[in-house]
């Protein structure tokens, strides 16, 4: 096993009581693993909160941060998604500088990215846009060079494509490799 | 039935058999203690917090049961912290009750307010904080429920004063653990059984690798069982001894830094490595680069997050170790292995004749020769706590164990001060065993305070500081690794024999080979605790030894013969 450290996304069902996000990260803190995104959020079950983990893992130790998760309490069930297919979105609010003279190609830029202008100030405006990482860095990239004010994330939340949902983790984690799933196709 | 959250502590606490809590009062904790006097619990008053941990731990590894202990807020609770890391290295069940200040006070910097929760997070399987007193029976069940399934470990349930003096319904039914989450493992598939024993069959020379979870899913029968009917020879990790009989002739003896030459070099040789319930720590691979490049290896372990960590295994089957076995026995051929037992046979005679036991009375008096009389006069049925260093892997190599939970010792964490708390715990969960405590004369120092714990409770164990005046196995390291540079390792040690009569405990001296055995059989005809202070060679290291980090084969032997060692320091 190499020292390789590879982005690697997990997808966790918790239940909703203090403490357990300092549970779970502090699985990661004692690993010396950084947490590159995290995202908390309640699910369609009460009582229950899904958490989406982005963080760089020690090449093939994967399963074993899914285990080790697993045996915190508070933790109902964990998939390792790095290789599922799945689809990805986060959320991001862009402030940038905007003027008489810059206004118009920024929102050409902001319709060709499909994202929004939710704020119009005489000296700046604040784009929404929503999409995988790639096309966010994206638009990140060609709104630079107008002047990048203030910017904010929220994270990544990740989804299994197809029918099989992440909760039933633990009938995948039984099996050492993870089933391929459905087929499915972005819309 | 209305009751305040202090008595609902207690209420629980008989109706999931707890018998007797090792503890400390204090502010925080005032209303449980008020509570106990109307319960049937016994509470051992211990000297240290730290104590009353090791106390509940060694109850649990003696008993198989939860060791319960209990202190208040702030300094009562941390002095708990180095107990419940050395539960939680070792796989040890014990529920830590603490005292914490008023809900409403939390987080201000009140007096003695401490964080525990916070502070046990990483050693704890898991904690909670409770802050009133409807939570304080679903916490303490779900804690014992916790401590003791799957791999055990220690819980710690923080309760806050106004928790324990308000009232509520005490309804037990209700308070039973939920079940959302599934914590029993099941046997491993089909497919991976059969895989194992394809590999176990064909093997030529397979080793089994017996830990402590052979003692903590008591499997003993059948890894005795399937080591006969495949006469595959047993190796031992530390806190795996007393798992496999020592007198069975497929026990090979303990592996790895300290192990036994013949055993190590059986695993360099293997072709297949059976891990049963052990999780191929440091200290029992030596480097990991070279360690049985060979064997296969199949890993039968509880703790999914055990497998591929250090070693990477061909068949990993995650499940109970006694189910899994039962599932294998039916399928295991019976192979002819004599070969295979005649070479490591032969290596175990080049080993005999390096023995301390074959050479003559020099007038020096070892630490080996203590054990050795110790194991014979106690017919080697006496439950052994151990310390940590060199006395404790000398315990390991000449007390010999038949049976399970007869040697009691802190393996992961190597807590010194263990022995003597532990032994006490050992005590009170069988108060008809044997108990000798074998400590060195640093680790001694670190507890003795629970003498008066000792004496307090009258409790019968026996006592055998093996004194070299020396931190012996960090003296040891400094020997081999850091050319004999003595840094703060010579130690200073008070008259042991007189601290003992402190104690109104009888304490023996003993300085020559001659005196062992008359000091170990005064020591057992006393009806209470004694003391014997064995002051043996200052310089002995222990052998073979494996620096660590190097090869598992690299084993520094004794120098042969020792008598000529001996007459150099």
């Amino acid at each position: 096993m190499s020292d390789r450290q590879v982005l690697h996304a997990f997808v966790l069902y918790v239940q909703n009581q203090p403490g357990v996000l300092n549970r779970v990260a502090s699985l990661f803190r004692r690993r010396a693993y950084n947490i590159e995104s995290l995202t908390v959020g309640h699910t369609e079950k009460p009582g229950v909160s899904r958490m989406t983990i982005l963080a760089n893992i020690t090449e093939g130790s994967g399963q074993r941060v899914v285990a080790n998760l697993y045996k915190l309490v508070p933790v109902l069930s964990v998939e390792d998604v790095t290789r599922v297919s799945t689809i990805s979105r986060s959320l991001t609010l862009i402030k940038v500088e905007a003027h008489e003279e810059s206004r118009h190609r920024l929102m050409e830029i902001v319709r060709v990215f499909r994202a929004r202008v939710v704020d119009l100030g005489t000296k700046s405006l604040i784009v929404e846009i929503t999409g995988t990482e790639e096309k966010i860095l994206a638009l990140v990239d060609v709104l630079r060079p107008y002047g990048i004010l203030e910017m904010a994330r929220t994270g990544q939340v990740v989804m299994r494509r197809g029918a099989k949902s992440a909760a039933d983790a633990e009938a995948a984690a039984e099996n050492e490799t993870t089933p391929e799933p459905e087929a499915s196709q972005s819309v | 039935m209305k009751k305040t959250g202090a008595e609902i502590i207690w209420e629980c606490l008989e109706r999931l058999g707890v018998e007797h809590i090792f503890g400390y009062p204090g502010g925080a904790i005032l209303p449980a203690y008020d509570a106990m006097t109307k319960y049937k619990i016994h509470h051992i008053l211990v000297r240290h917090e730290q104590g009353a941990t090791h106390m509940a731990d060694g109850y649990a590894r003696a008993s198989g049961k939860v060791g319960v202990a209990i202190a208040t807020s702030g300094p009562g609770a941390t002095n708990m912290v180095t107990g419940i890391a050395t539960a939680m290295m070792d796989s040890s069940p014990i529920v830590c009750i603490t005292g914490q200040v008023g809900s409403k006070l939390i987080g201000s910097d009140a007096f003695q307010e401490t964080d525990i929760t916070g502070i046990t997070l990483p050693i704890t399987k898991h904690n909670y904080l409770v802050t009133s007193a409807d939570e304080v029976a679903p916490s303490i069940r779900e804690a014992f429920e916790v401590a003791r399934s799957g791999r055990p470990g220690p819980v710690l349930v923080d309760i806050t004063k106004d928790a324990q003096n308000s009232s509520c319904e005490f309804d037990w039914e209700q308070a039973a653990p939920d079940t959302l989450r599934q914590e029993i493992v099941s046997l491993p598939e089909r497919e991976k059984i059969a895989a194992a024993l394809e590999l176990i069959n064909q093997a030529k020379r397979p080793v089994i690798l017996a830990g402590h979870g052979v003692i903590l899913s008591a499997a003993e029968r059948e890894i005795m069982e399937f080591a006969e009917i495949a006469g595959i020879p047993v190796a031992l990790t530390l806190l795996g001894l007393g798992g496999f009989p020592a007198s069975h002739p497929l026990n090979l003896g303990m592996m790895g830094m300290h192990g036994e030459a013949w055993v190590n070099k059986a695993i360099q040789e293997s072709d297949l490595l059976l891990a049963f319930g052990m999780r191929f720590d440091d200290r029992v691979t030596g480097n990991l680069k070279t360690y049985a490049p060979t064997a296969k290896k199949i890993h039968v372990e509880i703790d999914r997050a055990e497998i591929n960590k250090n070693v990477h295994v061909d068949v990993p089957l995650v499940g109970d170790l006694r189910e899994v076995l039962r599932a294998l026995l039916p399928h295991v051929k019976r192979v002819d292995r004599a070969e295979w037992l005649a070479t490591i046979a032969t290596a175990k005679a080049d080993s005999a004749v390096r023995d301390i036991q074959n050479l003559p009375d020099n007038g020096h008096l070892y630490a080996p020769h203590v054990i050795n009389e110790l194991w014979r006069e106690t017919k080697g049925e006496a439950i052994v706590v151990t310390d940590v260093g060199q006395h404790q892997m000398w315990e390991a190599q000449y007390y010999m164990h038949e049976k399970p939970r007869t040697l009691i010792t802190s393996g992961g964490l190597g807590t010194m001060g263990f022995a003597l708390p532990a032994a006490i715990g050992a005590k009170f969960a069988k108060p008809d065993a044997e108990v000798w405590v074998v400590v060195g004369d640093g680790g001694f120092q670190m507890t003795m305070a629970e003498l008066a714990t000792v004496v307090q409770e009258k409790i019968d164990i026996k006592i055998a500081i093996i004194n070299n005046g020396f931190l012996g196995m960090v003296r040891q390291w400094q020997e081999f690794f850091y050319d004999g540079r003595y840094s703060s390792t010579p130690l200073l040690s008070p008259d042991f024999v007189k601290l003992a009569e402190a104690f109104s405990i009888p304490g023996y001296g003993v300085s020559k080979r001659g005196q062992v055995l008359p000091a170990i059989k005064a020591a057992r005809q006393q009806a209470g605790p004694a003391l014997i202070d064995f002051q043996v060679e200052q310089e002995d290291s222990v052998f073979p030894m494996v620096p660590a980090g190097a090869d598992l084969h690299a084993m520094i032997r004794r120098p042969s013969p020792l008598v000529e060692k001996a007459s150099d320091v």
